[in-house]
């Protein structure tokens, strides 16, 4: 892993923490930004987390560019041995696939994408090597999501696959991005899903969509009352596959206020996961269908 | 006191000094894309210079007024019309209750901004009364104005003041032709350097897809990459990255062809590569670009940028004085 730093015009660090994903690198990137927020440095303005890098955003009228820089440098040395251990939460997040709303959408946009003549779900069940679109969807939900940034639009959440390298699905992003998706669509692009928290532009490949919101300015929908973004790095999803029936009695939940998700509080360490990645989620799975 | 809106404009917002602190969850600043221009509104009609104001581009809307208000239009050479009379921009002037406020067409620029004594009363959220449209938050109901609209105006404070003007040599146009000053880093390395000064040499031109979230250029050489193995979880082409934050004012160059710089309603982060990053001075002047307009980005060092940031704010200086200045000579006058 080497760690790159670079100023983003006169009121931004950029941290690369390392080029490709890892949960090493996303680890490392969120010990260094809670570092920066705990020794609260006069002058920054934001602090944002993001996959394998990180940004900074400061007030070069409150401190140098450059002394900005040396402090983030002295707080690097302090993150590599810091504890990979996080208190954190599982989520269950329904998923229609194959949801015929994204599948008006995806048809639309046919000539923007690598495979015109199939949909986006034909063609990353082939690219990785499945049989059937039905083997991939398996693979989608079948193991837990790590939560390793929120962002693009507001609170949207990228999720990192929590299995061995060899088996991550991987996808292109399309040739060229959509202008439209539809709200709570469940994407893909390079190594990370992703749900689409408002409706808008998108170049991820398209899969599905939940019934839950994520996002609510308007704070009305119950679970979103204290906040109106649900997500932030660090949390755990696991996605269930659910049907038309299922999808439509979950958004009348929702509307009628009586949705809750199904989340459960559970404890994540970075070094017991990578030396038993099927038992670490066993035990979450555990968690999060438990009592 | 309130304000009916009879035609928005083509896309009119409330607009102050944005929100800060939430781009970690992907909520971005937001605020007047030409915030000199909205200080200085504000400064006109005697609000506090972060007071909410109406951002209009390209086109002016049409208000009518239930109460007398002073009322100022910066930024673009929009012209204000008082029942048809055009009135001067960069000039404080009356409103009476009844009257009708409109825009004659837009003679340079794209942005105005519209301050009234009082400032736009719309709900806080999350500390800021400005619209995020991308999100449905803040502003009016989320979203640019419609007509029908009801804006609801705050109580005017007493330093108000018809006649106030921002002498000329204090109004910044976008200069031609417009240079957009950046300072080359993040993935710069990632193009050979044939490719380095291709870009920098070329004329570009803003394209149609110019708005709050970025503006699109075209019109320039496509970019050549240094070879390389695509990191895991990048994506296969050469611009992607993983993805990561985006900075304000970031030129990110999806498939190597057309730049984009991200502006005040930016999207926080995503997978394409940056060849660097326009400097803080430079953002107001974006935001008064029109379309088919030529600029050419110029390669700048971290102490010119940090120049050219204390000019700016010698330049919002000397306008506090400027207008202090002339308040002090009226009141002796009277």
């Amino acid at each position: 892993m080497h760690t790159r730093y670079a100023f983003g015009g006169d009121e931004h660090i950029f941290v690369e923490v390392d080029e490709e994903m890892s949960l090493d690198a996303f680890f490392k990137s969120l010990s260094m930004t809670n570092a920066v927020r705990e020794q609260g440095i006069d002058g920054v303005t934001e602090i944002c987390p993001a996959n394998a890098s990180f940004q900074i955003k400061f007030d070069p009228d409150v401190i140098a560019p450059g002394d900005m820089l040396a402090e983030l440098k002295k707080i690097e040395d302090a993150a590599e041995h810091a504890d990979h251990t996080i208190a954190t939460r599982i989520i269950e997040i329904p998923v229609y696939y194959r949801d015929p709303w994204t599948n008006e959408t995806l048809m639309r946009f046919r000539e923007r994408h690598q495979d015109p003549d199939g949909t986006d779900l034909d063609y990353a069940a082939r690219i990785n090597g499945y049989d059937s679109v039905e083997a991939f969807i398996a693979a989608h939900h079948g193991s837990p999501w790590f939560v390793t940034m929120v962002g693009f639009v507001a609170g949207l959440p990228f999720m990192y696959q929590m299995v061995e390298r060899e088996r991550q699905i991987e996808v292109p992003k399309y040739l060229r991005p959509r202008t439209d998706t539809p709200k709570l669509t469940v994407g893909y692009g390079g190594c990370f899903s992703c749900i689409y928290s408002v409706r808008g532009a998108g170049g991820y490949q398209m899969f599905g969509i939940t019934p839950m919101p994520i996002y609510d300015p308007a704070q009305e929908i119950s679970y979103l009352r204290d906040f109106m973004v649900f997500f932030k790095p660090g949390d755990i999803v696991k996605f269930k596959p659910i049907d038309r029936e299922a999808y439509d009695a979950t958004v009348a939940e929702v509307e009628a206020g009586r949705f809750a998700p199904t989340i459960r509080p559970v404890d994540f360490s970075l070094d017991a996961f990578q030396a038993d990645v099927d038992g670490t989620n066993q035990q979450l799975m555990e968690a999060l269908n438990g009592d | 006191m309130a304000i009916k809106v009879k035609s928005p404009g083509l896309a009119t917002t409330v607009q102050d000094l944005g929100r800060p602190g939430f781009y970690h969850l992907g909520i971005p600043l937001s605020g007047a894309m030409d915030r000199f221009a909205l200080r200085a509104a504000n400064l006109l009609v005697g609000n506090d210079e972060g007071a909410a104001a109406l951002e209009a581009v390209f086109m002016g809307p049409e208000l009518a007024f239930t109460e007398d208000a002073v009322v100022a239009v910066t930024g673009a050479e929009l012209p204000p019309k008082i029942d048809g009379e055009v009135q001067d921009t960069w000039t404080s002037f009356e409103v009476k209750a009844g009257q009708t406020l409109s825009f004659d067409f837009l003679k340079s620029g794209a942005r105005g901004y519209v301050a009234v004594s009082g400032g736009i009363d719309v709900p806080v959220v999350l500390g800021s009364r400005s619209t995020y449209a991308l999100g449905a938050l803040g502003g009016f109901e989320g979203r640019p104005l419609a007509a029908g609209d009801t804006l609801p105006v705050g109580d005017a404070g007493p330093n108000i003041r018809a006649g106030r003007r921002v002498p000329e040599a204090l109004r910044r146009g976008p200069g031609d032709p417009v240079e957009l000053r950046m300072l080359p880093d993040i993935y710069w390395h990632r193009l050979t350097e044939e490719s380095q000064a291709q870009f920098l040499a070329d004329t570009w031109a803003v394209a149609p897809e110019a708005d709050r979230i970025g503006y699109r250029f075209r019109g320039g050489e496509p970019l050549a990459f240094v070879k390389r193995e695509q990191p895991f979880g990048a994506g296969s082409d050469p611009s992607n990255i993983v993805d990561g934050c985006y900075p304000y004012g970031s030129i990110q160059v999806p498939g190597g062809t057309e730049p984009i710089v991200l502006h005040r309603d930016a999207v926080s982060g995503g997978g394409y590569f940056m060849v660097g990053t326009v400097i803080s001075a430079d953002m107001d002047l974006i935001g008064q670009l029109q379309p088919h307009t030529p600029a050419r980005f110029v390669a700048v060092d971290m102490d010119t940028a940090l120049a050219a940031r204390h000019a700016r704010r010698k330049m919002l200086a000397d306008l506090r004085a400027a207008l202090a200045t002339a308040d002090e000579k009226e009141r002796i006058s009277a």
